[in-house]
Order: structure tokens, then sequence, then C-alpha cells
């Protein structure tokens, strides 16, 4: 039977895009690479996260606003329809500060970004002090300065998101590929092929949800392939019990107690390694927020590539050279998934994604469109 | 269930301590491999989750082997080598 659309990629993104087509009776392809590629979907901690997102970019800072408030229902369904439960809660979260200077800043930040439009005005953030953060983060470090909490901000369990993904685009009918490489995608007089190892796939439309692969298969589509590796590193502790904290960008608890300690952006190229330098500074730095945790053993550690835009937003386009293929990048896929498997899935069914996200296009990357 | 071969060099051993219980183990091996050389895998661990779990790999990787040294809990057995008095406390569910 012949497919509708053609997805490259099984990240988070790819997956949910799939999950929402499909939920709109769609038949969907998707093909995806082996466990070993660059996987930013199987590497991230997990957080469904909204404030500090879209400085530079209000209708960023609506999106994540309103994919924070679809994710409940989002995980609910996911959940009813798989079984498997992703460890989503939403209570808030905190961004932490470590001194004045970061705090001010910080403050600063926040109050441009949540005036600069109406519907930002429903973002509710508060700096509080170390004292009043004691209360949200219990055994909070003395040298932690503060932080903004924001009560849009949640976690989840990221691998549990991704498997439960794959599982309802399975009964759903998705016709999910691994280990089926792109070599390169081309447009044809009936829509586009994509050229794999194992053979031709054809589909009317295609759909780049690539992460770092669209730096190769974009261009040829008349599509934004300014994406970049940013790396990060992250230490988990062993399992220890509860502490009732509130997860914040540098370290959250999971729910089967083993802490994540993360949040460094390193410029390192393809390698996806971890250095003992950047270890010791996450160490350091989570028994700066929790001093109980010096005695913890670690048990794991990783490094993955963030796929980032040149200014860091998403996007999402519309190719105008070659009509039907579509190129999604971004390094928000958790916070963004239940919005990326209901509205933005909806815009490119309809085919409106140039007209309703526009400013999410690769054209703002040009110089022409600066003037 | 487990026994040392035959040709195995022939080591000296030390007393360690499994659950308050004085036990003659020989000297090469590691937390982990003591413990299943006298008693088995069975009752090894009990997961946080409720499941049970016994040593898997043997050489750092699986952290199936999670056991208490010397009142440190989670320590990985098979990377700490038996020494003359040990405290070994095997994790049970918690209560």
């Amino acid at each position: 039977m012949p497919q509708d659309f053609l997805i490259i990629g099984g990240g988070v993104v790819g997956m949910a895009v799939a999950y929402g087509l499909a939920r709109r009776g769609r038949r969907v392809t998707v093909l995806d690479e082996h466990d070993g590629s660059l996987r930013a979907s199987r590497g991230n901690a997990g957080l469904v996260w909204v404030q500090g997102k879209g400085s530079g970019m209000p209708r960023y800072a609506e999106l994540s606003l309103q994919s924070s408030e679809a994710w409940p229902a989002f995980a609910e369904e996911l959940t009813a329809r798989t079984g498997v439960e992703l460890e989503y809660e939403c209570r808030g979260g905190v961004d932490l500060c470590f001194d004045a200077a970061e705090a001010e800043a910080r403050q600063k930040q926040y109050r441009a970004l949540y005036a600069a439009t109406p519907a930002l005005a429903a973002m509710r953030w508060t700096y509080l002090d170390r004292e009043a953060l004691c209360e949200h983060l219990p055994g909070l470090g003395e040298t932690v300065h503060g932080g903004t909490f924001s009560p849009w901000d949640g976690q989840c369990n990221p691998l549990y998101l991704l498997r439960a993904l794959y599982a309802a685009c399975r009964s759903l009918g998705v016709d999910y590929r691994p280990a089926t490489p792109v070599d390169g995608v081309e447009a044809t007089a009936s829509g586009f092929v994509a050229h794999t190892p194992v053979g031709e796939v054809v589909a009317p439309r295609v759909i780049l949800a690539a992460g770092l692969g669209a730096r190769r298969l974009a261009p040829p589509l008349g599509l934004s392939g300014e994406v970049r590796p940013v790396r990060g590193q992250i230490l988990v502790t062993e399992r220890l019990p509860q502490g009732g904290r509130l997860p914040s960008p540098q370290i959250r608890q999971t729910a089967s107690g083993g802490y994540l300690i993360g949040d460094v952006l390193e410029n390192a190229g393809f390698d996806t390694g971890v250095t003992l330098e950047t270890l010791h500074q996450l160490g350091r730095r989570a028994v700066a927020v929790y001093p109980d945790l010096a005695r913890a053993r670690l048990v794991r550690s990783w490094g993955a590539l963030r796929v980032m835009t040149p200014d860091g937003s998403p996007l999402y386009e519309a190719s105008r050279t070659c009509p039907g293929a579509y190129n999604l990048s971004c390094h928000s896929g958790i916070t963004l998934a239940a919005f990326h498997a209901g509205e933005l899935a909806e815009a490119i069914d309809s085919d409106c994604l140039a007209t309703r996200y526009g400013d999410f296009s690769g054209a703002r990357f040009d110089v022409q469109a600066t003037g | 269930m487990f026994k040392r071969l035959d040709e195995a060099a022939p080591a000296g051993e030390v007393t360690i301590w499994l659950e308050d219980a004085p036990r003659r183990v020989p000297a090469t091996l590691s937390a982990a491999a003591a413990v299943l050389w006298l008693d088995g895998g069975a009752g090894y661990r009990d997961h946080a989750a409720g499941g049970r779990r016994a040593p898997l790999c043997m050489m750092g990787v699986c952290h199936e082997c999670l056991i208490t040294v010397d009142g440190e809990p989670n320590r990985q057995g098979c990377l700490v080598p038996v020494t003359e008095g040990m405290r070994l406390t095997r994790q049970r569910r918690r209560p």
C-alpha cells in the first residue's frame, strides 16, 4: 500500500511527528539508523522545560509553554495506548543561580522575555533566594545564591517516552525500519525517493527529522542544513531515597532514585565521549547544590550531542524548491514532543507549515534575511 | 555450584564477615566472587524495584553485583578484592 509520508529519523522528534500523523490516519514509514548512531534522544536529561527558552524568539517561548500545557494529556494518552509509564510530572522547576550577578542577569533576561508578547503573560516565574528555595529543594547547599522557579517546568523519563512513541506508532501501523540509514533523498515526478543500502523507499511527501544528519540530507532538498553538535555530559549517581526536590537543569533525581547531573555546553565536534575535567566540574557543582551527595557513588556517565541551530530555536520549514519536503530540527525534542505530535503534525499534514510557523524557517539564517 | 579449578594457583585465605558470620575464602577473590563461591547466586541481592538479582558480567559493567562493603552500600562487588576482616552485607529489599 502506498505510504503518505516518509520520515527520515527515528528519534524523539521523528517519532512524535510519526505518531501525530498516524493518529490522523496517515500511512507513515520511518527510516532510522543504528543503535550506535548519534542520538540526542537517548542521551538527554529528560526535562520538560519552559523557563528561559525563547530569548530572542518569543514564538519559541510560546511553543514551549503551549507544549508544557499539552504534556499531561499527551503523556496520559501515550500510557493508555501502550501501558508505558513515562514518569512524567510537572510540579515546577528551578534554574539555579550561583551568585548575585547571575541572579541579576537571569531576572533581567526573564523580564524582557516574558513581556515580549501577550501570550507570554501567562508564564509565571519568580526569583527565590536560597532560604525560600529550601522548601522546594530540601538540603540545598549554602553556596547557592537562589534560582528562578516556574510552575510550568517538569520532567519525564526520556527513554520511556521514546519507547512509548515506538509502541504507539507500531500499534497505529507505522512502518518503522531500524538500521536503515539514508544516503540521500531525491525529488521525483511523484514525490521523493530515499536511497538506502537496503534499497529505495518512496513516498509523496518526506519529513527530515534527522538531527545532525540534516547537514547532509537537507540542502539538496532546498532545506537548511545549519545545525551543529553541542556536547553535553551527564553523571549519574547510585539510587538514593527520594529527596522531594524539584528538578533543575543542573541536577534532577529520577523516579528510580538516581541523580542525573549535567547542563554543560561543549564544542567538541562529533566526539560523544566524556572528559575527566568536565565530570569533576559536574561532581563539584552537584555537591555544592546538595552537599549530602558528597558520599554518593557514581554509577554511570555519558556524553551526547545536542542538535543546535544557529540561534538555538527550533527549525520547522517546508521546502520551496521541492514541495512536499519538510525539515524539523530542535534541541528541545522532549519538551516539544506534545506540540510535535499535536499541532505540528497537523500543520504538516495540512501543508500549512510555512504559513503557521513561517518564523521558524531556515530562511532566518540567510544573510539576505537580515539585510 | 562454583568450584575452583584444580589447576588454579594455590592462594592464601582470608576471613571475611558475611552477614556477621566469619567465612574463610581464597584471598584472590573479589567480594562478589567470594559470595558466589560461598553461597551461589541465589539471594545475592534484591533490586530496589523488587526483583532478585545476582552478578552477571563480573567485570564492572552491569552493576548487578551491588553489595554493602564495610558499611558502604551499592559497591560493585566484582571490583572490590576481599581483604582480611572485610564485612559484606547482601542488600535486601528496603522495608
